[in-house]
């Protein structure tokens, strides 16, 4: 496969022959051919990766394309089917897509970044690396697991204290008329909150011991405290890091499937009301809920959906690769 | 017109037994006569083997797992597989020829039954109600002591599209006067995926609720907004988690939950076996239904006493025509043990699925219906 | 970090007239917090845990914020309330973790047993309790192994090019497709394994090499990234020793730097397996699930462990217990294959390479 493209590419760097040592020259022949052969395959496995990804996107429109340019009747006899169009349709996801996301990235940044100070900065050094294996470990958890903690334990946690929240603050719509169980948007961020926190945090924590110790070490000696030098040194230093970490965090919420699936109550509708069931739903959720029952055409108007979400997510890390690229420039990190 | 790989070898093989797929099409009037020419002996095909592919609904699911395990003990050398596709799937693959038969909700459209005949070698489809399965209200109210909790069509359609909102509502009320209900809040809960148990729900609103439920039956629940579940235990663990949720679900899952007791005639119906069977003997046949296609029209209506009208039919559906012997062979052995009295019995253990045997005489028609299937 | 043990340095420059809170008064504090929460709650109806536990912690960061701001000052009730914030972060995210283990291993072990991972689940129904997840494992390590098979040697070359070969635009735009394909979400590889596979076998087709195929588009680039970094810690002085012998640069490749490299590599390729072994929704679209074995990659449906504990946690009653028996396996397989990798990368890593 990786055989079929292979653009020469002229080497810049020592080469077989640059060495005439009579030893050499056998050696030297079997390297230029084989010199050429791995340059060659090695570049068209390169290739490859950007064929790959651009047949992601081929393929999808391919079998998108039958509900892309359905008429809106033919569209209508998939019973689940709302809206005239595909867009119409999708419009709602992409909202519950991106709330259920940002929600999870709003709860998840401020505690990754204080784990990954408490292991940089606070924690006993002796301890520092288990505590981050310990975090870690949230990352090795599969998806499917997160459902079932989800569905069968948050829930009945978080239940009093959403009880609790719209009974204090009620009066604001982000919070009005909770309904129990907790099968609502906030529940469903939370747990993806908790899957993306190991990476957001393991990224912080690196860019944070990255800190120069000379600045953290001036700013002690003139007098700060602890939480001074962290804010004088560390995380000015360490921001670009976190920004890039929160897209990374970002990128992954807004594929995450299985958690949302198995907590929210779907609905598809643009609403802010975290704490009311069936207002939301996310793209990849729906997906995996509707596929297994859909034939022909729905399953056409499913790949759009899916299309749509690889169009999004394809633009969020867009986004964040040019904006951790322009910053490195500048700051001088990493 | 699509072709899988498999079907262009057919193709070959049609062509090749083209007089006997036309003797098997003029049989199609006299099933006195089965158009079998080899030894196709009607009793004791003693020794079975190969392999027997399905594919379909995920609501017979369980019982299929049943079926499987008590079609083995008899023919262990037939391997059965059942791939809960769902319904619209299982459909397509049977059409496709990459299973020898489907489970489905539905029966089968106006269209796939052409392409029934394609796949069929000139056959036609048999679509047999094995599955009878009773759909149960359930509902989370632990204060309550009464067995059931009596409600019409109408009420039940009522508090799912949130017109009665709380459990003392006057009009449940009226229906319970021997039950203290609380002053709690209803959650309705719904289906969140598209599935059969949500088209017979709504269907049986629509049709029973006397213009109470204002929607078009579906398989994907119309209302948003509401508390849901994704597949039957989604629903149970959301009525489970919530004092005074009401929620649809089949039968054999309501556990611990209270059952509500629909009105039929001028009295209260607890879901049961029997009662669901009975309700699918008075229903009359659909419109262009077969001898082998034994396709239901469920009278949601009924007033038959005892009858209870929430139930839900899956089909099995395979053709009367094969290619292969093996395989008509496998299939009219399998099917013929599906609606054997053991057959329906095991599925009917709560254990196992709490499905509704179905009646002596719906019997002797599928069997009819399974005897002529044939290969050609 | 200099700064890890020491307590606040010297107050040279704080305030000398404010004085300090003894070395008790943070337990002091936290104690008075959690006694004046539960006695709260109390009062307003039932304490639960989770509500002591949350309430005592706010009243502690609130009570010993203000008492260090009365009698240390605002500098060190800051320091202090974000020493508080930090240690709270990290305790918090212990909450799910130490949950999830506990109902993991409480759950799972109901159905966990030697028997449960050798049978599959032929000739199951109903009630029955027996039963097992053979057929997953070996489904799961069958796709796996294929996904591997397909994104290491192409993640492998990738990174080498990157690495050594890789100038100009095109490898930039390679490196930066690399990082957006990270982000691709798992349901939109199973939908690309999904579309590739049935628009070019017919809308039925299912086998497990749709798996495999839609997991190395999710492995891939985590390999490629973990290569590309374990090839830049490879000195260039060995590079350079090498060519001077006389050694073409493929075999200085072959030879120096991946022998170098060899044991991140092997890491950095675990944890991608780690990675994408729990992935369910891609599985999910394309394998589907059975209940009997199937070994073969390329005909027909696969059990897989993730799909097998969604769809028996759907099915409800004693298929619950064998969805967390199966959660269990899969967690204890990642868990197994972490170690591993930590493992070799701790064995045989190159004596001066760090």
């Amino acid at each position: 496969m990786a055989l079929t493209t292979t653009p020469r590419r002229s080497g810049t760097s020592p080469d077989g022959e640059q060495v005439d040592a009579g030893a050499a020259v056998r050696a030297a022949s079997t390297g230029r051919v084989g010199s050429r052969v791995f340059a060659g395959l090695s570049t068209g496995a390169g290739v490859l990766i950007l064929l790959t990804l651009a047949a992601v996107a081929v393929f999808l429109v391919i079998r998108a394309w039958p509900a892309l340019t359905a008429s809106s009747e033919e569209l209508g006899d998939i019973s689940w089917f709302n809206g005239d169009s595909v867009a119409e349709y999708v419009g709602p996801l992409i909202f519950g897509t991106l709330l259920a996301s940002v929600l999870a990235l709003l709860i998840a940044v401020p505690v990754s970044v204080g784990i990954a100070l408490f292991i940089s900065h606070y924690a006993p050094r002796r301890l520092a690396q288990s505590l981050g294996y310990l975090i870690d470990l949230l990352a090795a958890i599969p998806s499917v697991v997160y459902g079932l903690w989800g569905a069968l334990w948050l829930l009945g946690v978080v239940d009093p204290f959403f009880e609790w929240l719209s009974g204090a603050l009620g009066f604001i719509p982000l919070f009005a008329d909770y309904q129990a169980p907790a099968k609502n948007i906030l529940s469903a961020s939370i747990v993806l909150a908790v899957m993306i926190l190991p990476i957001i945090t393991a990224v912080s924590r690196e860019v944070f011991l990255q800190t120069p110790r000379l600045h953290e070490e001036a700013s002690l000696a003139l007098g700060a405290t602890r939480w001074e030098m962290v804010r004088q040194a560390v995380l000015p230093f360490g921001r670009s890091g976190v920004i890039s970490a929160s897209m990374l965090g970002l990128g992954r919420a807004l594929g995450e499937t299985m958690a949302v699936l198995m907590v929210i109550s779907p609905g598809f509708l643009y609403s802010f009301h975290l704490l009311q069931p069936g207002q939301h739903q996310t793209i990849a959720a729906n997906i995996a809920s509707k596929f297994p029952e859909a034939s022909g055409l729905s399953v056409s108007a499913l790949i759009a959906t899916g299309l749509a979400l690889f169009v999004i997510t394809f633009a969020v890390n867009f986004v964040a690769r040019w904006i951790i690229a322009r910053r490195a420039e500048f700051s001088g990190a990493n | 017109m699509k072709l899988s790989p498999r079907n262009r070898l057919g193709a070959v093989a049609l062509t090749g037994a083209l007089a006997l797929t036309l003797a098997a099409c003029s049989s199609g009037g006299n099933a006195e006569e089965p158009a079998g020419t080899a030894g196709s002996g009607d009793e004791a095909p003693a020794e079975l083997s190969g392999s027997l592919a399905g594919a379909g609904a995920s609501s017979q699911e369980k019982a299929v797992a049943g079926w499987i395990a008590g079609f083995n003990e008899q023919y262990p050398d037939v391997s059965v597989s059942y791939d809960a596709v769902g319904s619209g799937g299982g459909r397509e693959q049977f059409l496709a020829g990459a299973v020898q038969f489907a489970g489905s909700d539905a029966a089968l459209k106006e269209e796939e039954l052409t392409q029934a005949e394609e796949r069929c070698v000139g056959g036609e489809a048999v679509e047999l109600p094995l599955y009878i399965s009773p759909i149960a209200v359930v509902y989370n109210l632990p204060d309550v002591d009464a067995e059931n909790i009596n409600m019409s069509a109408a009420t039940i359609a009522k508090v799912f599209n949130r017109e009665i909102t709380t459990w003392n509502d006057p009009a449940i009320a009226a229906e319970n006067p021997d039950v203290e209900l609380p002053a709690i809040d209803i959650i309705p809960v719904n289906r969140s995926d598209e599935s059969g148990t949500t088209e017979n729900f709504t269907e049986y609103l629509a049709a029973a609720s006397e213009g109470a439920w204002p929607h078009e039956p579906s398989g994907d629940w119309p209302i948003s907004g509401g508390q849901s579940g994704q597949g039957t235990q989604g629903v149970i663990d959301t009525v489970t988690g919530a004092e005074g949720a009401i929620g649809y679900a089949d039968a054999s899952r309501a556990g611990d939950l209270g059952t509500v007791a629909l009105k039929v005639g001028e009295e209260y119906v607890p879901f049961s076996a029997e009662a669901a069977a009975k309700v699918v003997d008075a229903s009359p046949r659909a419109e262009g239904a077969t001898e082998n296609r034994l396709v239901v029209e469920l009278d949601r209506t009924t007033t038959e006493a005892g009858a209870y009208p929430l139930v839900l039919i899956s089909y099995h559906i395979a053709c009367s025509v094969y290619e292969d012997q093996a395989d008509a062979d496998n299939v009219k052995a399998y099917l013929s043990y599906v609606a054997s009295e053991a057959g329906q019995e095991r599925a009917a253990d709560p254990s196992v699925a709490g499905a509704a045997p179905i009646s002596e005489d719906l019997r002797a028609e599928v069997q009819t219906a399974i005897d002529s299937i044939t290969a050609g | 970090m200099a700064v890890d043990t020491a307590p606040a340095p010297a107050t040279s420059l704080v305030d000398p007239a404010q004085g300090r809170l003894p070395r008790w008064a943070t337990w002091a504090f936290l104690a008075g917090g959690v006694v004046a929460a539960f006695l709260l709650l109390l009062v307003l109806g039932n304490p639960t845990v989770a509500g002591v536990v949350g309430l005592g912690a706010v009243l502690y960061a609130v009570g010993a914020t203000v008492a260090s701001f009365v009698v240390e000052g605002r500098r060190r009730a800051v320091d202090r309330l974000a020493t508080t914030l930090v240690t709270g972060a990290f305790l918090l995210a212990l909450i799910p973790l130490v949950s999830l283990v506990l109902l993991v291993v409480t759950r799972g072990m109901t159905s966990f047993s030697w028997t449960f991972l050798t049978t599959d689940m032929v000739g199951i129904f109903g009630d029955m309790t027996e039963g097992g997840i053979a057929h997953a494992i070996v489904g799961t390590l069958l796709i796996t192994f294929a996904a591997a098979v397909i994104s290491v040697p192409i993640g492998l070359l990738t990174a080498i090019y990157l690495v050594e070969y890789g100038r100009g635009p095109l490898a930039r735009a390679i490196t930066f497709l690399v990082d957006v394909m990270t982000g691709i979400p798992s349901i939109v590889a199973g939908l690309f394994g999904f579309a590739v596979f049935t628009l070019a076998l017919g809308p039925a087709f299912r086998a497990g090499i749709m798996g495999a195929v839609a997991l190395s588009l999710l492995m891939t680039p985590v390999v490629i990234r973990s290569v590309e970094e374990m090839l830049r810690l490879v000195p260039n002085e060995l590079r350079e020793a090498s060519y001077a012998l006389g050694v073409p640069k493929w075999l200085t490749i072959v030879k120096v730097v991946l022998r170098t490299a060899a044991a991140g590599i092997v890491t950095g390729v675990m944890l991608a397996v780690a990675r994408i072994i729990g992935e369910t929704a891609p599985l999910l679209l394309t394998v589907g699930l059975v209940t009997q074995m199937n070994t073969s990659l390329f005909e027909g449906r696969m059990a897989t462990l993730p799909v097998f504990a969604f769809r028996q946690y759907e099915q409800g009653g004693t298929g619950i217990d064998r969805a967390w028996a199966a959660a269990l396996t899969l967690i204890l397989i990642v868990m197994l294959l972490n170690l591993l990798a930590r493992l070799i990368s701790r064995w045989f890593a190159p004596k001066g390479a760090r």
